[in-house]
């Protein structure tokens, strides 16, 4: 979970991922920071995210996002 | 009679295809007589309070509403300057220090926002101004004292000094750049466009224009489906849009993430592209997709209105290697020009220049910065007659096509944005606390990287930068140095920040 608040915080220091549920909604994160959050992804914990799991519920939140790492990890 | 000005495309196709949808959300769509009728009602307003040949700024979010917003801006005989709410508010104040504009049209989104800034001229609300009777006889008369050479907008790009500089095109070199591409493309009345570009850069011109002049259609793809390819690519089918001339980064957003093997654009027949280098391995992923697709590589500066070059994929290309920039449009010419102000042989690197009725106007209330890029053909010592330097190399291929090779100076091409390093430098530099910073630009992984030396933390430096850049300028990376590496004439040493970065890389 560290490692991925590091990258979020690198996109977005001012914002507080451990608690802010609404990235997508508050229009937080852009295009721009969705193409880097699944690059970074697939740097640091070698996972790819496939196309069907690019959608708003996986990245409203840090926890939601590091939920769907996990479940790729599993796979 | 020959055209002279932009709105003859859509005085003609109003009388044919009036109820058809010419702009729409997805939600929310207007028809050609709405396009027509509110375009005239602005135009007219503009005319009453005496606004002429100066120019409105556009602050509207974007949608459908735009497109009148900008034409009623040239029904006025002004010239529309669009900015956007993802703007940061230091930029818009710089446009308008540049600009000094008497008068800005809003929508009831933008309203409150606007209300702050700097600014003592006049505010409009579409949906009011858009009530103002049509005055014919107004209307008329500035039609009659319009040229093919006056200006119909401005838009804003990125400027090494930290000023964005205004690029003004006129009526000629827009109706140029219209009918070739049109041509080029293959556009017609059945032709479903989606727009990706922002409204605030020329890149719009590929469907706004068009639209108007066959009674096509354009869907605005909203923002945050660029984010979602799925979902994207549903929106597309949804339409039924065959079309898309969109940033290479927003067609790899799509295949990079295997969307393909869940749903495949069904209609899209053809894609154009450019800005920057389609890289081979996502592009066979879009051929592989749509086999019986047109593709379109495209190339040209904001300078020359557009686009300027054209390329038809035709062949299949190494992974190492680059989809060639092609050739001109008809009635444009490229000169590939040496140190020595000769025209490169084939295969000799040069500066592309560029020569023909595409030349904007040059920049907006900025003659040093224009001159130095509009100059006279060097070719040419018998009379006068300008061409743009575009600062890009480039070399003709043994097929005697145009290929790119890289800048002269330290502009980069970035999801599909044109940046100047040095604006991001000079924005930086400012900082209380900062001594002094560089960035270089990493093409293997296109990410910007700013080195500084200060005493700033790290954290509020980005925080502070977002509210002077736009996004798509915001660094990727920074890091902090103790001091800055120089070269022995104690410039810079952008060359051993790159060998610095290279070896971080290596390191992770």
């Amino acid at each position: 979970m560290n490692e991925l608040i590091e990258i979020l915080e690198n996109l977005h220091p001012e914002v507080d991922f451990e608690t802010c549920e609404t990235l997508i909604e508050d229009k937080i994160l852009d295009s721009f920071d969705i193409i880097t959050i699944i690059s970074e992804i697939n740097e640091t914990f070698d996972v790819v995210i496939p196309a069907e799991e690019i959608v708003p519920d996986n990245f409203n939140s840090a926890k939601a996002l590091y939920e769907l790492v996990c479940r790729l990890e599993e796979d | 009679m020959q055209q002279t000005n932009v709105l003859e495309y859509l005085e003609k196709t109003v009388l044919r295809v009036p109820q058809k949808v010419a702009f729409s959300d997805g939600t929310d769509g207007i028809d050609f007589q709405t396009v027509y009728h509110d375009s005239r009602a602005i135009g007219s307003y503009l005319a009453g309070k005496g606004y002429y040949n100066e120019p409105v700024v556009v602050f509207m979010r974007k949608y459908p509403k735009c497109v009148p917003a900008f034409f009623g801006c040239v029904y006025g005989g002004c010239y529309y300057v669009p900015i956007d709410e993802e703007m940061p508010r230091f930029r818009i104040e710089l446009i308008f220090d540049n600009l000094k504009p008497r008068v800005m049209l809003c929508d009831q989104g933008t309203l409150e926002m606007a209300k702050t800034f700097a600014f003592d001229g006049e505010i409009l609300i579409y949906d009011q101004v858009t009530q103002t009777a049509v005055d014919d006889a107004a209307l008329a008369k500035i039609r009659d004292r319009q040229l093919d050479t006056d200006p119909i907008y401005i838009v804003f790009t990125s400027g090494s000094t930290g000023v964005p500089k205004g690029v003004v095109a006129c009526h000629r070199s827009v109706i140029d750049y219209i009918e070739n591409l049109s041509e080029t493309l293959g556009f017609n009345e059945d032709t479903v466009f989606a727009n990706q570009a922002p409204l605030y850069f020329d890149a719009c011109l590929k469907e706004l224009y068009p639209t108007i002049k066959f009674g096509a259609t354009t869907y605005i793809v909203p923002h945050s489906l660029f984010m979602f390819p799925i979902k994207l690519v549903e929106f597309l089918n949804q339409h039924r849009v065959n079309t898309v001339c969109w940033v290479v980064s927003a067609l790899t957003m799509i295949s990079s993430f295997k969307t393909f093997d869940k749903v495949k654009p069904e209609f899209l027949h053809t894609i154009a592209f450019g800005s920057e280098v389609f890289p081979i391995k996502q592009f066979k992923l879009w051929r592989e997709a749509l086999p019986e697709a047109k593709f379109t590589n495209l190339y040209g500066p904001t300078e020359c209105t557009g686009m300027s070059c054209y390329y038809h994929v035709d062949r299949d290309f190494e992974l190492d290697e680059a989809i060639p920039v092609g050739r001109p449009f008809h009635n444009t010419q490229i000169l590939l020009l040496t140190d020595k102000n000769e025209l490169a042989a084939q295969g000799e690197v040069g500066e592309i220049c560029i020569r023909g009725t595409c030349l904007t106007l040059g920049y907006y209330h900025n003659f040093e910065k224009t001159n130095e890029v509009f100059v006279q053909n060097p070719l040419n010592d018998r009379y006068p007659e300008l061409i743009y330097r575009t600062g890009d190399l480039g070399k003709w291929n043994e097929r005697g096509e145009l290929v790119f090779v890289s800048r002269k100076d330290y502009q980069i091409k970035h999801m599909g944005h044109r940046i100047e390093l040095g604006e991001i430098e000079v924005n930086v530099n400012m900082l209380e606390g900062i001594q002094t910073s560089c960035c270089i630009y990493d093409k293997a992984t296109d990410k910007i990287v700013l080195y500084y030396v200060g005493d700033m933390e790290l954290k509020a430096l980005v925080t502070v930068l977002r509210e002077k850049l736009p996004r798509y300028m915001i660094p990727n990376k920074v890091m902090k140095l103790d001091t800055m590496p120089l070269t022995a004439n104690g410039k810079l040493d952008r060359v051993a920040l790159k060998a610095r970065f290279e070896a971080e890389k290596k390191e992770k």
